[in-house]
């Protein structure tokens, strides 16, 4: 791989990387944390929102945002490996 | 059939599928020892890291925990998971690509320094040391409570088995042992949480009778607002409500987060799949399978407290059925009778309450205090010893690689062949076996304060030190061990502090900044961080080659 797609192939997950950090910043130590009583104050069946966010919806949060990074990576990956092999085939002519 | 012969039962049969695991999975090479030959699927690796991580403390202890914490115990649930979070964003897949056996490897290649991995080394055993003691002491109460045998005989019977498989089959006997041990500690946590939510709301799922209503037998209203009500009434602290100082629990969270993203016996786990695809994958499966366990848990802590109350409060004492006299004897449940009334007073206000109940009997308790068959009682005890030994066994792994292959080969016998490395792996994890034993027998008294130090000591030494080492390509060896040094040091010093110097002043008008000693590790690795950027400014750039291979390891592909 060049050295500019393989620069281009970092910044793109950095950008991935910290989009998905900020929500994990606000689903748990915002929402669980530092924003719970403000939620407390929004009901569902038995809980407050707050409560539930700490102790169910913060975990619930986590699993999707790994998921989320699986598919992204694997699109990515994908997408420069065929980058890769049009380059070669590039050079080959 | 009685519970005693159920959970002879149930031991001997999980018992003897690990042992035949074992010797279905025997090591030959270094290679397969150390990483199971890097060939593990996604799927097996996934459960292997989360029984691997779920120790006795996940089962045992934490949602008994919850039960008297409330809401501030919300920092265990978020801490333990969100970790995952960072570790498989930030260090799995770029550790995979490095491709190596351990961390001291990473450390000391990334950091071309004997001394960062001989620091790295230190670290890796002190913190897995702290941790399979408590293993052990887990292993050896379940024992003795549940077969009735003395603790030793508890802890020794735990070694074998533990000896056994990790002798024979190193990381491979052990991750498909681990498969089977998760399989069992699920099964056996969720079964009775959704007998007694059945019981208890009407609602099959766990999770969901967490925010039902109690069926009629139990008073109707919500669960939690019933707890709440319950609470008050009796002079609790309110069950949803926070009791601790905000930041207090943002930086216990916060620690507990990065060091689980920095314990070596976790990391280690992601250099057994077959390339950085699958590393991620295992990573995500992990946390789903730790996630089933993680929200039954505050589920399981809501309904074991409603129901202890209700058995409890205000009942003849004469009349409290069979698990509490059996308790009692184990001295995990007190009963003084203040007011000579018969009757047992459980309240808030320390001067009228007559029953102290130990926090970890919780999740064992629990299907006895709810009445629940035989069978389910016997299930959970195979359950929480699943738990304490696949932890067990994936420290002591990390403690023979460190020894055999980071101190051995790599910095003091580099001429040792793959057979000899693997002798003195197998040398290291019978002496490791022996001490965790010993410990497990004799417990020092301050086991479960020293896990502060397992989390604040992985948090402010390894997690700044990886990160930076991937993210950064300037940061060198001097930042690198000044950092871990000082944020290492800095953690140790105020635990040793507050915890044992001068525990008097363990309270919230002493600490820096409102922060209590579990949460310190948080400013450890702020400390770390910040010292090493500031060193590695000031100091020279790393060479060529080390910046070629931070280079590589960000590249796509394997």
């Amino acid at each position: 791989m060049s050295r500019k797609s393989a620069n281009s192939y970092w910044k793109a997950n950095l950008k991935i990387l910290s989009i998905l950090l900020c929500i994990w910043f606000i689903a748990s130590f915002g929402a669980g944390i530092l924003f719970v009583d403000t939620l407390d104050s929004i009901r569902f069946a038995g809980f407050k929102l707050g409560f539930w966010m700490a102790q169910q919806g913060s975990i619930l949060v986590f699993v999707a945002l790994i998921l989320v990074y699986i598919r992204l990576m694997d699109k990515l990956d994908a997408q420069y490996s065929d980058d890769s092999a049009q380059e070669n085939e590039e050079t080959d002519r | 059939m009685s519970v005693q012969i159920w959970t002879y039962l149930f031991v001997i049969l999980s018992f003897s599928l690990y042992v035949g695991i074992a010797i279905w999975s025997r090591a030959s090479s270094t290679k397969e020892f150390y990483v199971a030959g890097g060939g593990v699927p996604p799927l097996a690796n996934g459960m292997a890291t989360a029984a691997d991580w779920m120790s006795a403390a996940s089962f045992i202890s934490m949602a008994g925990l919850i039960s008297f914490l409330g809401r501030d115990g919300t920092f265990y649930l978020m801490g333990w998971t969100g970790g995952y979070v960072l570790l498989a964003l930030l260090l799995a897949p770029y550790l995979r690509k490095f491709g190596k056996f351990t961390v001291p490897d990473f450390i000391g290649d990334r950091y071309y320094s004997q001394s960062a991995r001989l620091l790295a080394v230190f670290c890796a055993i002190v913190i897995s040391f702290v941790y399979v003691c408590g293993q052990m002491q887990g292993a050896g109460i379940v024992f003795s409570r549940f077969l009735e045998v003395d603790i030793e005989t508890g802890v020794i019977i735990g070694m074998a088995i533990v000896f056994f498989y990790a002798v024979l089959g190193g990381m491979k006997g052990i991750t498909y042992t681990q498969v089977a041990q998760y399989c069992v500690l699920i099964f056996a946590f969720t079964v009775p949480a959704i007998f007694i939510s059945l019981m208890m709301t009407g609602q099959a799922i766990p999770q969901i009778g967490f925010g039902a209503e109690l069926t009629e037998a139990f008073g109707g209203g919500y669960l939690l607002d019933r707890l709440d009500g319950m609470s008050s009434e009796l002079g609790f602290p309110i069950y949803t409500e926070g009791h601790r100082s905000t930041q207090d629990v943002f930086f216990i969270t916060a620690a507990l987060m990065f060091g689980t993203a920095g314990l070596p016996h976790v990391i280690i786990r992601f250099f057994t799949v077959p390339n950085v695809r699958d590393a991620r994958r295992s990573a995500g499966y992990a946390l789903v399978f730790i996630a089933i366990l993680y929200t039954t848990a505050p589920a399981v802590a809501a309904f074991a407290k409603t129901n202890l109350i209700n058995t409890v409060n205000n009942a003849e004492y004469t009349l409290m059925p069979e698990w509490f006299k059996k308790w009692e004897t184990t001295q995990l449940i007190a009963f003084d009778d203040k007011n000579g009334d018969g009757k047992i007073q459980y309240v808030g206000d320390p001067a009228v309450n007559e029953l102290e109940v130990n926090r970890d009997i919780m999740v064992l308790a629990n299907p006895e205090i709810a009445g629940l068959p035989n069978w389910v009682i016997a299930l959970v005890v195979a359950g929480a010893l699943a738990a304490a030994l696949s932890t067990a066994a994936g420290l002591l792994l990390v403690i023979s690689t460190s020894v055999a292959h980071d101190m051995m080969k790599r910095s003091f016998m580099p001429t040792i062949t793959d057979r000899q490395e693997l002798l003195y792996a197998r040398l290291a994890i019978f002496v490791a076996v022996l001490v965790a034993g010993y410990f497990g027998m004799y417990p020092p008294a301050y086991v479960a304060q020293v896990v502060a130090f397992a989390f604040g000591l992985a948090a402010a030494s390894f997690f700044p030190a990886i990160v930076l080492g991937i993210f950064w390509k300037n940061m060198n060896k001097e930042g690198a061990i000044a950092g871990m040094v000082m944020g290492f040091g800095f953690t140790a010093a105020y635990i040793i502090y507050f915890r044992f110097v001068n525990p008097s002043v363990d309270n919230a008008d002493h600490w820096l900044f409102g922060v209590s000693p579990e949460g310190i590790g948080t400013l450890g690795t702020v400390v770390n961080a910040a010292v090493a950027i500031v060193v590695a400014r000031l100091t020279q750039a790393p060479p060529r080659d080390v910046i070629e291979i931070v280079e590589r390891i960000r590249l796509p592909g394997e």
